[in-house]
């Protein structure tokens, strides 16, 4: 599915990622761990492909696909999905017009009929039930005076509908009371699916006592510095990152 | 992020205004420039009576001795005004009886704008006027609205068959010494749209007019008219178009509206004249006068506008609040791209007691145009109570554009309670880049979050036109974004 090799990333002229190699399979669930300042967010920025994060060694290949020449939306409409630690607030526009506009929008890239209101309706009241999400939430701006738990529910509610070959999970667990926790890991875990991939970043091992990953990473000074089993990740809840060479933040 | 990285310069401007054809119909045109005898050729072709080329003569022997305002944050070349023609009619029959008498490609040009005129394919429950160069060719439904009493015709027309009503009004509102182009506009005004709402009557359908102007170094000047009556209610919308040119058009039209005792109107525009390109080459000079008189007591003026076209913009649709307990709202959606500029607002003069007025607007820059809110809201002496709210929000799109608000308030009576709020914000890199993420395409990201900034406004528009301006607000967006 996801194959990186010795890749380099470069952000306002310093270099933050320091030759990565990760291989990521269909079904599997990765988790990568890490102090501050790893360099764990500029890897979920360079896989959606933001601009200002510039590839300068290694590649990356998606499905066979080299990612460089895709732009954002390309790379969105091809697969590749990523919850936002801070989801924007966009005003004006109701979390329902959001998500119809961006199911068309990658729909019609990949040559599909766009649903007309009464599918798109009945599909996205479908995925919103198991989330918590009603009817009042899908009316109001798109994460405009929601609560820390709404935002997280409502990035899974996205992932949920457009139904990603992989998912990037930026730190979901910011933020979130355990209740809150539990009732997205839950989304999460239901759209776990043989087909579909997903990359769990976390500063904390907690989240990963919802959902369980099959490889850990510790990503440290640019570089995944050690690659384990789930048990990985209980470890560095004991000891920290201080064996990794950073702060045990 | 691309988009606010920069405007690109290379953006085919010149070939996103749809609208921008030229019919090659024969005319007929008054000879060049602006004489006494202009003004006579113009109330002659019209068969007005002398009461009527008198008060054009008067208001054209004031014209010149007037200067053009200066004080708008606009800039252009000054204008010849010798250099223009001040009437042009497509020449046909003299007298319609039907829409098969028009000439079809009359019909062809409205058809392409899509505004189709023949009859069966009307917009349900809209009634259409509309307006070549400076005659009307045409108003549907007008069988059904009189049914109900309502006018619905051409200037002209109404000059002829309902003369004690214009005389009665015409002028009322905005007087022929107002200002440089209103009184222009009173010397050669060649048509527009009249409309009369008898006592206790709801309009049954949306009035709407679209003009066009299509001749070559040809100004526009038409006079709108909408006298609501007590207790009724009116909905007009109007809609502009002009042929992409190389030289710059003149639009100096004049609105005037009266509402009395209970009565209500809302007057929308949806207002797209060629811009002009991407250097600033051609493009209308939309210079307008539009007011509302809330006569009556209780009475109630609305006007909504999503502004997208014309080099420059000098416009600012006011509501005087003479009755006690009248409203005035604005709301108004200006988008500025290219080196478009615009500086328009409004003005509520508060002159009854109780009196309430609302102000919304939104200005969105982009590329390299100047957008301007100026606003007045003036309390009399006299207006107890008084109640207003504005609400200024400008969007920048890129970092060569420019947004101002110059609010100018006016109060002489102690108990009015005036608020205002602005703000200024940009498009971030992180919305597009959440927008983009999601699959949604740069330019239609874009578009989504100006329609979420404008969303309030919108909301004001008549049903059948908000989807309109939805893709309106897109499409003159369209290569902000690079």
């Amino acid at each position: 599915m996801l194959e990186i090799r010795n890749l380099h990333v470069t952000v306002d002229g310093k270099e933050i990622l320091k030759g990565i190699d990760l291989d990521v399979a269909a079904g599997e669930v990765h988790a990568i761990m890490g102090p501050n300042g790893s360099g764990k967010s500029t890897l979920s920025y360079v896989l959606a492909g933001r601009e200002g994060y510039e590839v300068t060694e290694g590649s990356i290949r998606f499905n066979g696909k080299d990612l460089s020449e895709m732009g954002v939306d390309e790379r969105a409409a091809a697969g590749i999905f990523l919850a936002f630690q801070y989801p924007l607030e966009i005003p004006g526009v109701t979390t329902m017009t959001f998500l119809k506009t961006a199911l068309n929008a990658q729909r019609k890239a990949r040559g599909e009929e766009e649903l007309d209101a009464v599918r798109f309706l009945k599909l996205v009241r479908e995925k919103a039930k198991p989330l918590n999400v009603n009817d009042d939430m899908l009316k109001r701006a798109l994460n405009v005076g929601y609560s820390g738990g709404e935002k997280k529910r409502a990035e899974v509610l996205q992932m949920s509908l457009l139904e990603p070959a992989l998912a990037v999970l930026d730190e979901t667990d910011s933020g979130l009371d355990i209740d809150a926790l539990k009732t997205v890991a839950d989304g999460v875990n239901a759209l776990r699916s043989p087909e579909r991939s997903m990359i769990v970043i976390t500063h904390y091992q907690r989240l990963l006592d919802y959902i369980v990953p099959d490889v850990v990473h510790v990503l440290s000074g640019g570089r995944i510095v050690k690659t384990g089993g789930k048990e990985l990740a209980l470890e560095l809840e004991k000891s920290g990152y201080a064996g990794y060479g950073a702060d045990a933040a | 992020m691309a988009a606010v990285r920069e405007t690109v310069e290379t953006v085919g401007e010149v070939e996103k205004y749809k609208y921008g054809f030229f019919t090659d119909i024969e005319s007929e045109k008054a000879p060049l420039g602006l004489t006494e005898d202009t003004v006579r050729f113009i109330s002659a072709k019209k068969n007005e009576p002398a009461w009527l080329l008198e008060w054009r003569l008067a208001a054209f022997r004031r014209w010149l001795t007037m200067t053009e305002p200066t004080w708008a944050k606009v800039s252009y070349p000054p204008i010849d005004f010798q250099d223009a023609y001040y009437y042009s009619a497509p020449k046909q029959q003299a007298k319609l009886d039907s829409l098969d008498q028009v000439d079809p490609k009359l019909l062809e040009t409205y058809e392409k704008l899509g505004i189709p005129l023949t009859e069966q394919k009307m917009l349900a429950g809209v009634a259409v006027d509309a307006v070549f160069d400076s005659v009307s060719v045409v108003t549907t439904f007008k069988e059904k609205l009189a049914e109900a009493g309502v006018i619905f015709c051409p200037m002209s027309e109404a000059v002829a068959k309902h003369p004690e009503l214009v005389k009665k009004y015409l002028g009322s509102v905005v007087p022929t010494s107002d200002n440089f182009y209103a009184t222009l506009n009173s010397a050669v005004f060649s048509e527009g749209s009249f409309v009369y709402i008898p006592e206790g009557v709801r309009c049954p359908m949306e009035l709407s007019t679209y003009f066009r102007i299509n001749e070559k170094q040809t100004g526009q000047f038409e006079r709108t008219l909408i006298i609501a009556e007590k207790g009724s209610y009116v909905s007009y919308l109007e809609g502009c178009t002009a042929p992409q040119r190389d030289e710059n058009q003149l639009h100096a039209a004049v609105v005037e509206l009266v509402a009395l005792d209970d009565a209500e109107i809302k007057y929308s525009t949806v207002q797209n004249w060629f811009p002009g390109d991407e250097e600033g080459k051609g493009g209308v000079y939309n210079f307008v006068t539009k007011r509302g008189d809330c006569r009556g007591a209780n009475s109630k003026i609305s006007w909504t506008q999503v502004e997208t076209g014309s080099a420059i913009t000098w416009k600012y649709p006011s509501c005087i609040l003479r009755g006690d307990n009248s409203r005035g709202e604005f709301y108004s959606i200006a988008i500025s791209n290219g080196r478009q500029q615009v500086d328009s607002g409004t003005k509520m003069i508060h002159l009854g007691r109780n009196t309430t007025s609302r102000i919304i607007s939104k200005g969105i820059s982009a590329g390299k145009s100047s957008n301007t809110y100026r606003g007045l809201v003036s309390v009399h002496r006299k207006a107890e109570n008084v109640r207003n709210f504005t609400q200024c929000d400008s969007l920048l799109i890129g970092s060569k554009c420019s947004a101002h608000t110059v609010p100018y308030v006016e109060t002489k009576n102690p108990s009015a309670v005036l608020e205002h709020e602005a703000t200024t914000s940009k498009i971030s890199d992180d919305q597009l880049f959440y927008c983009m993420q999601r699959g949604i395409g740069e330019e239609e990201a874009v578009a989504l979050i100006v329609n979420g900034f404008c969303r309030d406004v919108l909301q004001q528009l008549p049903m059948e036109f908000a989807v309109e301006a939805q893709k309106l607000v897109g499409i003159s967006l369209e290569g902000s974004v690079g």
